[in-house]
């Protein structure tokens, strides 16, 4: 029992620390849940509406590869929501395991926790804390949402069966997340392994939806996002599946008593190597070294890219596959045709990774604000180099590592979808391009964070803000039916879609010069501004 | 003689901190110079702002006859810094961070690098994360004593060394001066850098309190006085530099500013002096007293400039 020695307190401790960020999570969550509902309730007033639109969504390889699929046609609440099912629990489980990190690693790597433990606090404590800080914010979400789905009209059983989803996804990867901290030592690599862990059940999930004839349904079975969704609230409301990703949770935790039995505070159980005594001959200028601190995320990222390509490719080279009944071929006949639909899910699934791809270009440019407050920068811009060079090196790993990027990822579904099709020459080059169009929207996001940062280097981290503004009102914008002006604000909305549609250069040279505006005056003002 | 660092009327804040308060320093090309002040007095400030890294809100700052704000990185070439809280990438190993920062500033002397890391007893294979702080400190230390550059400015640089370290850093300042080279060394324990400096300048609230060579600021200490007189003293209150005075019957005690020390033996020898023990001043006594003024704000202001 002493292992579990002032939990209470750390539970009050990280309580107090995120007293405004887990009421505004809850909020948010539960908000968007409750405005989408809302939104289409009014849209399909009557049972023939629903059934025809659930029909065009699960025609769409697009839609089903993206969200999943809608089990009940006819389900009001299934349509309203399918969008956000698993797509929700894979931020829910995003939300929870960065908890879990923030009130573990980052706390140990800080050495804040080595303070704590000197005092009475036990061995467990700090893990079980973070686990239930995680667990509360987690049901709570889910309930509130729940709440507020029955508010706005929705069947009781199939809003608690949602809010139930998103718990089973959050419990899940809190769990995760408690095992993934004790492997690694620092929390920025913590977070980037659940990253991945999250980014492969979703992916997981899509394989195990996108075969119409099921043959890959197992895959759906696989992952805690694939569990959240077989629940399938609104349609079947199978709450007894929730069991699994809590049996997993409890294994979960388990494990991560068992690894923190085996180390010591502050250490990871992957023991770090001795390195090279001497610098390598190429480490010699600030973007060598941008280079040295981010190539292991850009490998990363880089590989989950060509591998998303594949993916993606082979389902567009497989859309006849949807074509399993009378009405579905019907409708698709209706929507132009085989072609005009895979061209329609490549240029979605281009634009999703145009969306990734800057979340790696906001994360690669804001390494200026963390190596500046961590107080690396410093030293070197105390050397021989111009702030402007030390700027630059970050700026053109973030510029052309969403490059390569989207490229590999271009070049993974045309190479897949080529092979598949037999014709590598007609599906290369057309997919590389519908990459290369993606970019400008990315750099002025990228650029957003370089304006921040030489204006008001505090509040850099609201270009995460701007970009989940940005994603909202494109994926959920059109629900409300906005005016022009306010899906504008959005640079993704300017993107040409391809493949399908005509290139225009217009849009794309705007973009191209808004973003080189904002990358200088970022530029030119962080030359200007106070260091620290 | 020529100056490395002239600072005239500098101010700085932060929002409403005034950090900077007018501060004046002066240091000499090829000296050692201590630059001494209690915790938040200013002195990272300063540093900073000599580096380029912040811009003064006003006052002339002068650096190797450039302005370090407009000329930052052509000055840095010929300067080598180690800031007091050293971070290094967790991912690098030691010796890469010093080679990088050595080629950075233009170039490292490879035989004095690893001369170096042998004197401070440095593993430079290991990474980032695992170096303690002494560790840490010892890396920036390195590469800044291995760089072949005029002037050397060293943020409280033995803050996180055990005494065996701090020796080590003592022999290699020594070393320094004999290459002629400008260091500037901050802290805020004068016993570490008494022996090390040719002149040193007190900071206190932003601003520059005293300034001078050892000998100099010696003439600003206080010796302290027991006697037992003939007859009961007088006149001694009066007497200008005597502190905390404690007269019971013929016997004395009292603070004098050595300044002063002349003045007031004879005053004391005229009431004739039966017994009498002087310790002899220290530098940390005139130290802490700037240091207590800090703190005990009714104890009128008394050092003599
Ligand atoms: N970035 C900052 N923001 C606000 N106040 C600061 C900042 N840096 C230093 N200060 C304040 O300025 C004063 C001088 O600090 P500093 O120069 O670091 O002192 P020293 O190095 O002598 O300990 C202190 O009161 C400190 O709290
Ligand atoms: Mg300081």
């Amino acid at each position: 029992m002493k292992d579990f020695a002032g939990t209470k307190t750390l539970v009050r401790l990280a309580l107090r620390r995120d007293r405004v960020l887990i009421p505004l999570w809850i909020v948010v969550f539960a908000g968007m849940a409750a405005s989408s509902a809302q939104a289409s309730i009014e849209l399909y007033p009557d049972v023939q509406s629903r059934v025809e639109a659930a029909e065009t969504a699960n025609s769409s390889p697009a839609l089903v590869s993206l969200y999943g699929r809608i089990w009940d046609p006819t389900s009001l609440g299934e349509l309203s929501l399918f969008k956000l099912t698993s797509f929700g629990a894979l931020l829910v489980g995003l939300l929870a395991a960065m908890l879990v990190v923030r009130h573990t690693r980052t706390e140990e790597e800080t050495g804040r926790l080595e303070l704590l433990s000197a005092g009475v606090i036990g061995r467990y404590a700090a893990v079980t804390a973070a686990l239930l800080v995680s667990g509360l914010t987690v049901v709570l979400v889910g309930l509130l949402t729940a709440l507020s789905l029955i508010g706005v009209g929705l069947p009781a059983a199939g809003s608690l069966a949602f809010g139930l989803t998103w718990i089973s996804g959050g419990l899940a990867f809190a769990g995760i997340a408690a095992v993934i901290a004790q492997l690694t030592e620092g929390a920025r690599t913590a977070n980037g392994l659940v990253a991945i862990v999250l980014g492969i059940s979703y992916v997981l999930r899509a394989l195990g939806d996108s075969a119409a004839d099921g043959s890959t349904q197992w895959a759906s079975w696989l992952t805690p996002i694939g569990w959240a969704q077989q629940i399938r609230p609104f349609a079947s409301d199978r709450f007894a599946v929730a069991l699994l990703p809590l049996a997993l949770l409890a294994v979960l935790v388990f494990a991560a008593f068992a690894l923190l039995r085996r180390r010591d505070v502050g250490a990871g159980l992957v023991r770090p190597r001795p390195g090279p005594a001497v610098a390598a001959a190429w480490l010699r200028s600030p973007l060598a070294l941008a280079w040295r601190l981010q190539r292991g995320a850009l490998y990363g990222w880089t590989f989950a890219f060509l591998l998303l390509g594949f993916l993606v490719g082979n389902i567009a080279s497989n859309v006849d596959g949807f074509v399993s009944s009378e009405s579905a071929k019907e409708m698709i006949q209706k929507l132009g045709g085989v072609q005009e639909i895979t061209d329609a899910f490549l240029s979605t699934e281009m634009g999703v990774m145009g969306l990734l791809a800057s979340a790696f270009g906001i994360q690669a440019a804001l390494r200026l604000r963390s190596e500046e407050t961590a107080l690396r920068a410093e030293p070197l811009l105390a050397t021989g180099i111009t702030r402007t060079s030390w700027l630059a090196s970050h700026v053109v790993m973030a510029l052309s590592g969403t490059g390569i990027l989207i490229l590999a990822g271009g070049l993974g579904s045309g190479i897949s979808s080529g092979a598949e099709l037999g014709n590598m020459g007609r599906q290369v080059p057309p997919m590389l391009a519908a990459a290369a169009v993606q970019l400008p929207a990315i750099w002025i996001v990228t650029a957003l964070v370089v304006l921040l940062f030489g204006l008001a280097p505090k509040l850099v981290t609201g270009a995460w803000v701007l970009f989940g503004f940005f994603l909202l009102i494109g994926q959920f914008g059109p629900l409300f039916d906005p005016p022009d002006a306010v899906m504008d604000i959005s640079p993704y909305a300017h993107t040409p879609r391809l493949p399908g549609s005509d290139f225009s250069a217009t849009p794309v040279i705007w973009l191209t010069a808004t973003a080189a505006v904002l990358l200088l005056t970022g530029a030119t003002t962080f030359r200007r501004r106070d260091i620290g | 003689m020529t100056s490395a660092i002239v600072v005239s009327g500098l101010h700085k804040s932060y929002g409403s901190t005034h950090a900077l308060d007018g501060l004046d320093l002066d240091v000499a090309t090829g000296e050692v110079h201590g630059f001494l002040g209690p915790n938040g007095a200013g002195k990272s400030t300063t540093i900073r702002v000599l580096l380029g890294l912040l811009k003064g809100d006003e006052g002339d700052v002068s650096l190797l006859g450039g302005d370090p704000w407009r000329d930052a990185a052509t000055l840095h070439r010929r300067l080598a810094y180690v800031p007091g809280d050293v971070n290094l990438w967790p991912n690098l190993t030691g010796g890469e961070v010093i080679d990088l920062l050595g080629r950075l500033r233009g170039g490292l002397d490879p035989k004095k690098r690893d001369d170096l890391l042998r004197r401070f007893d440095l593993d430079p294979t290991k990474k980032g994360r695992t170096y303690s702080k002494g560790n840490r400190q010892k890396v920036a230390l390195v590469a800044a004593l291995a760089s072949d550059v005029e002037l050397l400015i060293l943020d409280e640089p033995t803050s996180g060394l055990d005494p065996l370290m701090e020796e080590v850093f003592r022999q290699c300042i020594e070393d320094e001066r004999q290459r002629d080279r400008t260091v500037l060394l901050s802290s805020h324990i004068l016993s570490k850098v008494e022996a090390l400096c040719d002149r040193i300048s007190i900071i206190r609230k932003g601003k520059v309190v005293e300034t001078g060579t050892l000998a100099d600021l010696r003439h600003l200490t206080r010796t302290s006085i027991q006697a037992e007189l003939a007859a009961s003293p007088n006149g001694l209150a009066q007497l200008p530099g005597v502190h905390a005075l404690d007269v019971q019957g013929n016997r004395v005690r009292c603070e004098v500013d050595t300044a002063q020390l002349d003045a007031v033996m004879r005053q004391l020898s005229a009431s004739g002096i039966r017994s009498l023990v002087a310790q002899p001043p220290t530098l940390e006594e005139l130290f802490l007293r700037h240091y207590e003024d800090d703190t005990i704000a009714s104890e009128p202001e008394v050092a003599v400039r």
